[in-house]
């Protein structure tokens, strides 16, 4: 604990990496998985609602039910909504800047009817808007972690 | 059905970016004197307290029993409730359970935060998901942004639109004297203000503020032996969904859970026509846009007519709807006290102590709590006993 001198009131400072372990579950598992055995995503569909999710989880929320019928999905969808993200913070994830600017994007996957959020590859706002076809763009399989970042980004299509 | 139950007395601390004069129990104690000053009550008249504030962002991980000398809750029963944004909406709600359940019949609210005390952005990051959002998110600005990005898509809203209702909160801010910030800020300055996530630029958004807020709640029966004017609750809806984004955005439904609370809220007061019924609402609008967008969710218009409404002058001091009297989230924002500010300068309105912010003759006023992942709280108070 580091202590700094501001008028006669100290502040206590706490500046420490505190390491976690998060458990992917079953079929957060098998999304990693297929994207590095087959570079494509997959979701779940409900029995009760019809609806597919993706990432695939083992409960649909409103049915409160059970989710089994896994669904090969393809690499692309459509932005539903984004925002280039202009300003500097850090990551708690790395206790590092996060690199600025990129596009933070919503986007409805191809024959799933949830969204999916991650970076797509475009800043420029002359280039981008809702309704645009968008394309993942994997890690080589070698590098791939099994992680969130075994996506690169997405690239605008069309 | 429960008894029924008033605010017979608030208290909130000034607000500032940072008050390093104070710990966080110093502060809050500053909020409950003045509430229990309010409601002329001690300490001793308080039968049970709900707590809350933001998780993360004090790393304080129970406040229940690390506020308990600010609070006045040394051995009595007090409990801590934390749900993102919507906290302090919450903690009144719980509260007011408390008193309805015929279990209390005096509780005190708190909400409180020190946003100085941390990174807020780092600190809402860790509200994300740690596996699949945390990654690329980067706190509430552009979350609020995408739906803002949809919202102009859709309807064709422009940056122009929004900025009107931060120059009207800010401009309403001047009425308060408990308000962070307190200078006017025109379309024009927020037109010119920096870009920081496409289309929110920093007079878009709201700012971090140290604060505290507390609320007294009293059964039917006492309520009127403390209060001469008591702000009775005519409804109290919670609509909590997911923590993760892509379940709980669907920008061609608008925000479910608003719609969803405030219908609930709407049900419990025989409320039919909100924009008639309703004299003055206090709305947790963390970002211009939702000033358009969510009095459209919570039925104050019709979907897309929010622009329209706003620009017809109904949302402002002396139209049909006055939203944000206080100066609202736009110029003051402790988080976990901001949506309990809501109730309190709702229940401000309803008591008729408002000073230079009062709204003539409020008879209903309506405040909303919103948080994280795009979920809402609904409360109604009423001169009104119902």
């Amino acid at each position: 604990m580091a202590h700094q001198v501001e008028s006669e009131r100290l502040v206590s400072v706490f500046a420490y990496p505190m390491p976690y372990e998060w458990s992917i579950g079953l079929y957060g598992s098998k999304f990693f998985q297929e994207i590095k055995q087959n570079r494509r995503f997959v979701g779940i569909r409900c029995n009760g609602c019809g609806k597919v999710y993706v990432p695939p989880r083992r409960v649909c929320g409103p049915c409160f039910q059970e989710l089994a019928e896994l669904v090969a999905l393809s690499d692309t969808g459509v932005i539903t909504a984004f925002s280039v993200v202009n300003y500097p913070f850090i990551d708690p994830n790395t206790g590092a800047r996060r690199p600025i600017p990129y596009t933070y994007g919503y986007i409805k996957l191809d024959g799933a009817d949830n969204i999916f959020s991650h970076i797509i590859n475009e800043t420029d706002l002359s280039k981008i808007k809702v309704g645009m076809k968008v394309r993942a763009i994997f890690k080589d399989t070698a590098e791939m972690q099994g992680n969130i970042q075994d996506i690169k980004y997405f690239d605008i299509v069309a | 059905m429960g008894r029924r139950v008033a605010i017979v007395g608030v208290g909130q601390t000034y607000h500032k970016s940072h008050r390093p004069d104070v710990t966080s129990r110093e502060m809050i104690r500053e909020a409950v004197t003045a509430a229990l000053a309010d409601a002329e009550l001690t300490i001793r008249d308080i039968d049970a307290i709900v707590i809350g504030n933001m998780d993360h962002f004090e790393s304080i991980n129970y406040v229940d029993t690390y506020s308990v000398e600010g609070s006045g809750g040394v051995m009595k029963p007090i409990m801590k409730v934390s749900t993102g944004g919507t906290t302090g909406a919450t903690v009144a709600i719980a509260a007011y359970y408390h008193v309805a359940s015929g279990l209390f019949d005096r509780v005190l609210a708190i909400g409180f935060e020190k946003n100085s005390e941390s990174d807020t952005t780092g600190a809402i990051i860790t509200c994300s998901d740690a596996i699949w959002d945390r990654f690329s998110y980067s706190g509430a600005i552009p979350s609020l942004a995408t739906e803002a990005t949809a919202y102009m898509e859709k309807y064709g809203a422009t940056q122009e639109d929004a900025a009107i209702i931060g120059e009207r909160d800010r401009n309403n801010a001047l009425n308060n004297p408990f308000a962070h910030l307190r200078r006017p800020l025109t379309v024009a300055d927020i037109m010119a203000s920096p870009m920081l996530a496409y289309p929110i630029k920093l007079g878009d958004i709201c700012p971090r503020s140290d604060g505290a807020c507390a609320c007294v709640l009293a059964a039917d029966g006492v309520a009127q032996k403390i209060a001469r004017k008591p702000a009775w609750f005519k409804a109290a809806a919670v609509r909590h969904t997911y923590t993760w984004f892509g379940d709980s955005t669907d920008y061609n439904k608008g925000l479910v859970s608003m719609q969803r609370a405030s219908k609930d809220a709407y049900q419990q007061a025989g409320i039919t026509k909100p924009a008639e019924e309703i004299d003055v609402a206090e709305l947790y609008l963390p970002y211009t846009w939702a000033g358009l967008k969510w009095i459209e969710d919570i039925g104050f218009c019709g979907p897309g007519e929010g622009v329209r409404f706003v620009r017809d002058g109904n949302t402002h001091m002396g139209g049909k709807i006055p939203v944000n009297p206080s100066g609202g989230v736009i110029s003051t924002n402790c988080i976990g006290a901001t949506a309990m500010l809501r109730v309190a300068e709702a229940a401000i309105q309803v008591m008729g102590r408002g000073g230079k912010r009062q709204v003539p003759d409020v008879k209903n006023a309506l405040a909303t709590g919103f948080g994280g992942c795009f979920w809402s709280d609904v409360v109604i108070l009423s001169t009104e006993r119902p």
